[in-house]
């Protein structure tokens, strides 16, 4: 009961807060027409088989998602330093049930950014059939689990200060790396590294429109050894933070 | 399944016990770059259900690490705490404790009644979200975004927070700090009514006025221990005093302390420090019987000042005021 009031608190405050929407949504939106729109009709990215439009459609659903999941959970950070999460601790509210609204409302902000990209990427022509936009959907909501567990432990290491350039630049950086801006072919110094990482998986996602699976077991093997760490992680942060003070 | 079990503490709380909060021996240290700060050094409180007791002490005194204990944020290093017989947390989570600690912004991007009524919905027997706003006297700017708030008014929403769960036991941490006189006037009448409904209010201060007029008893906190408890009469009798400073060598404090008007008598190396509960009949007996006295001051003890003499116990330094800074706020 009182899980669900606060989850629902925090989806109706994040929703509010124009700034964040703005960016959170605006900044792929921009990017992808920026990216796509003038290269509609490649069909053939760099040799990857994959559309253009479809191709910086699931790379953007994939930045975009990743950082609203691992910025909702390191805005913890802001509500430790505004002594909110103190005052949460004088009520019944478990930790976890504070945790799961942080996560439901970033997978709630990676959701709109994926309907504002899908629509997008429609408008510039990608088109696949039901089940593979399903199977793609729910790979990029698999991929992005381990972020919410990185959002989390973010949220106890962090500071106020340090939280937009720390987030800023490992999104970043990430989405480099795993080649949300150019396919990363199959072997190579990038994929090498790329392979190991979940948000390599959560742009492969778009591999979907080959035919197949779009992940091979080693993508599931990533994305669930990462989701273990980061959780054991997060948990070790939240206890070491709790125990100070 | 958990309001449940809550629902079967309360009663179990309701009923059962009449000491609201109790600490025995609890002390507790923090480390800091390379040496210990002893916040609180193992102090014994029992507060009876519906008493409102002022937690009084100077900044450093341990009142925060005290409050600390009580809401269950910090265990103790030794000795334990206990709200309603049973361990804070376990009260806390049954949502019988409500509190306004000493912290920086209110959440954001949400307006009064929504901050109110989210707190109420956490707890299991909670007021009307109407009922803690009038109480807090927030009914004009219920619908407000809780940044674009006045100090005072935010501090207003915080008492909000603490009392909507309708806690039995409510716990104010320097609650005026940064209010005006009038605010701070109107704060209390607010604490007043919620304590008239036979709740346990304990509100940490270092505003003497504050522990008089509104507190039934104080407990004075000073360097991490309790030196005084009692009706705040009392604690005023004691602290509401002057001091006389000289310069007399070669006798005894003792000697000094039975002198008409004197409470007690402090040495300090040539140094000598009398608080006085009567310092004109005071300072007559010590120039009648100690004419070679001299570099006389006397003044109104501060509360500060007054904790430190009252402190500066013999099995400590000579001065208590020479110790390192204790708290941490």
């Amino acid at each position: 009961m009182s899980s669900l009031a606060y989850t629902r608190f925090e989806l109706r405050r994040t929703f509010r807060s124009r700034r964040l929407l703005a960016f959170t949504f605006g900044f792929p939106l921009i990017l992808y027409f920026v990216l796509a729109a003038p290269n509609q009709n490649e069909h053939n990215f760099n040799g990857s088989g994959i559309s253009i439009p479809l191709y910086y459609m699931v790379g953007l659903v994939a930045f975009g998602a990743m950082t609203a999941l691992i910025s909702s959970g390191a805005r913890i950070a802001l509500e430790r330093t505004d002594g909110w999460t103190r005052q949460l601790r004088i009520t019944p509210l478990k930790p976890s049930a504070y945790f799961r609204a942080k996560v439901v409302t970033g997978y709630a902000i990676a959701g709109a950014t994926i309907v504002v990209l899908y629509a997008s990427g429609i408008s510039l022509g990608v088109s696949l059939g039901a089940g593979r936009w399903l199977e793609m959907t729910g790979l990029i909501l698999v991929a992005l689990v381990p972020f919410a567990a990185l959002g989390i432990f973010l949220g106890h290491v962090l500071t106020a200060d340090s939280l937009g350039p720390a987030v800023g630049g490992l999104t970043s950086l990430l989405a480099l790396v795993s080649g949300t801006w150019f396919p990363l072919g199959s072997h190579g110094f990038l994929y090498d590294i790329a392979q190991f990482l979940p948000s390599y998986w959560l742009v492969r996602a778009s591999h979907v429109s080959l035919g197949g699976h779009a992940w091979t077991a080693g993508g599931w093997i990533v994305v669930a050894a990462w989701t273990l760490v980061l959780a054991v992680l997060a948990r070790y942060a939240y206890l070491r933070d709790t125990a100070r003070v | 399944m958990r309001s449940r079990r809550s629902r079967g503490i309360v009663a179990g709380m309701q009923t059962e016990h009449t000491i609201g909060v109790e600490l025995r021996g609890a002390a507790k240290s923090y480390r800091t770059a390379g040496s210990v700060v002893r916040a609180v050094r193992g102090i014994d409180v029992s507060i009876d259900r519906g008493e409102t007791v002022a937690l009084l002490g100077p900044n450093g005194a341990g009142k925060s690490t005290t409050v600390d204990m009580v809401l269950g944020l910090i265990s103790p290093d030794a000795g334990t705490v206990s709200l309603l017989g049973a361990p804070p947390r376990k009260t806390v989570a049954a949502g019988l404790v409500g509190a306004m600690l000493q912290t920086g912004a209110l959440i954001r991007d949400v307006t009064v009644r929504e901050l109110v009524a989210m707190m109420a919905a956490l707890h299991p027997h909670p007021l009307g979200v109407n009922e803690a706003l009038d109480l807090a006297g927030l009914a004009d700017i219920a619908d407000r975004r809780t940044h674009k708030l006045s100090g005072g008014q935010a501090q207003r929403v915080r008492f909000a927070a603490a009392v909507v769960p309708d806690p039995a036991i409510l716990i104010l941490d320097e609650p005026t700090v940064g209010m005006d006189v009038e605010a701070r006037r109107a704060f209390w009448q607010s604490v007043r009514a919620f304590a008239a409904r036979g709740k346990t209010v304990i509100f940490a201060t270092h505003y003497l006025e504050e522990a008089d007029a509104y507190a039934d008893r104080a407990i004075l906190m000073s360097h991490g221990r309790v030196v005084a408890d009692g009706p705040t009469s009392e604690i005023r009798a004691r602290v509401g005093t002057r001091t006389i400073r000289a310069t007399l060598p070669e006798v005894d404090a003792t000697e000094l302390a039975a002198l008409p008007g004197v409470n007690a008598a402090d040495r300090r190396g040539e140094a000598i420090v009398l608080i006085c509960a009567d310092s004109d009949a005071a300072i007559r007996a010590l120039l009648d019987t100690h004419p070679d006295v001299h570099g006389i001051e006397i003044a109104s003890a501060g509360l500060e000042d007054a904790f430190i003499e009252l402190t500066a116990d013999p099995g400590d330094d000579t001065s208590a005021a020479a110790e390192p800074q204790e708290v941490l706020a």
